[in-house]
């Protein structure tokens, strides 16, 4: 198993988020959800709101919730920039289920006023953070 | 000599100042510990987004895209970051200095530099110095947030694409620790990239795949590039300027000590000769008498 291993950075703008070995990284981008080994193809991906898996070396599984950003993909080495990252711990899911429904029903009135990318960026954070958070 | 009461106030005075100073410092230190906290958690970003975006550049071999090329204008764009208050020691002036020595060199004249200035000082400097102010941010150098920097770099990035600057840089002072802070100038866009060693020129030979497509990629972490920067360069800055005042304070601190301990060796003086004075005329008018 440990020669299945890469190293792992996740990196905030002020913080650095998770450091490591893993053998899975599995992600949202923006073109779909990914899950990478060791050894892929060197690849430049955007990342879209979403739970970020990361299987660590003894097998162990942890999520966290990463919003925006990009990631570098070497073959031994992953670096993940991302704008916001959260652990469980630190999503307050009220507050996300609030601005779930909030997103939802700016969607829905379909003001032209309102900014559409926007307001799905939200919807799509406040349902990365529930989905990770519970 | 002067008299004991012009001595004392003077004294007063200083003693006065001295406090200010002193207190000046203790908040300075309270921010700087805070501000270097703050600047080292955010170095590893700022440290990672430049070797990543300077490592996925030498790997595409297109160097086509907008950002990576020099735009059409001459202009250059600088966002100059310093304090919106003084008493910093020459924390302030060094960054004016930075771009003004440019003055003298060909490719940097006067008229195709516009200044982004974030802090009071260092706009008042440029301006002062016949520099062309395009914007002035001074709140966010208070207190830096992420979003602060994600505006100022969609405001710099919008004025890059429509062509009105073609070159951008940052000037700040960098913050090696506690004492040690250097005024630097770099080059944000377009973007450049140095590949010296040939170990990295091996490593370099696997091309990057992108995904989404290369120059959609770009267009969306060049943007993420340039913010990064301006926070990094933000945090670094605040320490750097909570940093210098802390220096200045302490130096007037103790120049304020030694002129006191000065003045208290000359009022005594005076104290002792007045008695002295008084003293020989008590004597000399009881001998007159006797």
């Amino acid at each position: 198993m440990a020669e299945n291993v890469f190293d792992l950075q996740i990196i905030c703008p002020d913080r650095v988020f998770y450091e490591g070995k893993a053998s899975m990284l599995e992600l949202n981008t923006s073109e779909g959800e990914v899950g990478i080994y060791k050894n892929h193809v060197p690849m430049t991906m955007i990342l879209a709101p979403g739970a970020a898996v990361i299987t660590e070396e003894n097998g162990e599984k942890k999520e966290a919730a990463v919003h925006a950003g990009f990631i570098e993909v070497l073959q031994d080495k992953i670096t993940v920039l991302a704008e916001v990252a959260e652990w469980p711990d630190e999503i307050d899911v009220k507050r996300a289920e609030e601005a779930k429904i909030r997103a939802e029903r700016r969607l829905a009135e379909k003001n032209p006023n309102t900014d559409m990318a926007r307001a799905e960026t939200a919807l799509s954070r406040a349902i990365a953070r529930i989905y990770v958070a519970k | 000599m002067a008299s004991m009461r012009d001595i004392k106030r003077r004294k007063v005075s200083i003693q006065s100042t001295q406090q200010i100073t002193k207190a000046m410092k203790l908040v300075s230190t309270v921010r700087l510990q805070r501000a270097k906290a703050r600047a080292e958690r955010s170095h590893a970003y700022f440290q990672c987004m430049y070797t990543t975006v300077c490592s996925i550049i030498s790997r595409s071999g297109n160097t086509d895209h907008r950002y990576l090329k020099k735009g059409d204008s001459d202009k250059k764009l600088v966002i100059t970051i310093s304090s919106n208050r003084g008493l910093a020691g020459g924390y302030n002036g060094n960054v004016v200095k930075l771009i003004t020595k440019n003055d003298e060199t060909a490719d940097w004249k006067k008229e195709d530099v516009k200044i982004y200035a974030i802090g009071n000082k260092g706009r008042e400097g440029l301006a002062r110095a016949g520099y062309e102010i395009v914007a002035n941010e001074a709140d966010i150098i208070e207190e830096p947030l992420y979003s602060d920097a994600q505006m100022v770099s969609a405001d710099v990035l919008a004025r890059y694409e429509s062509g009105e600057i073609g070159e951008i840089y940052v000037a700040y002072t960098d913050f090696k620790n506690t004492v040690t802070h250097v005024p630097t100038l770099i080059k944000v866009l377009p973007v450049e990239t140095e590949t010296d060693s040939e170990d990295e020129k091996a490593e370099l030979s696997i091309p990057m795949n992108y995904e989404p497509e290369e120059d959609e990629a770009l267009d969306l972490i060049i943007p993420k590039y340039v913010t990064s920067i301006i926070y990094g360069a933000l945090t670094q800055a605040l320490a750097s300027e909570n940093g210098a005042r802390m220096q200045a304070m302490d130096s007037a601190t103790s120049n304020a000590e030694e002129m006191i301990g000065n003045l208290e060796l000359q009022y005594n003086r005076a104290r002792q000769g007045s008695i002295t004075q008084e003293l020989t005329e008590i004597i000399a008018g009881a001998e007159a008498i006797s």
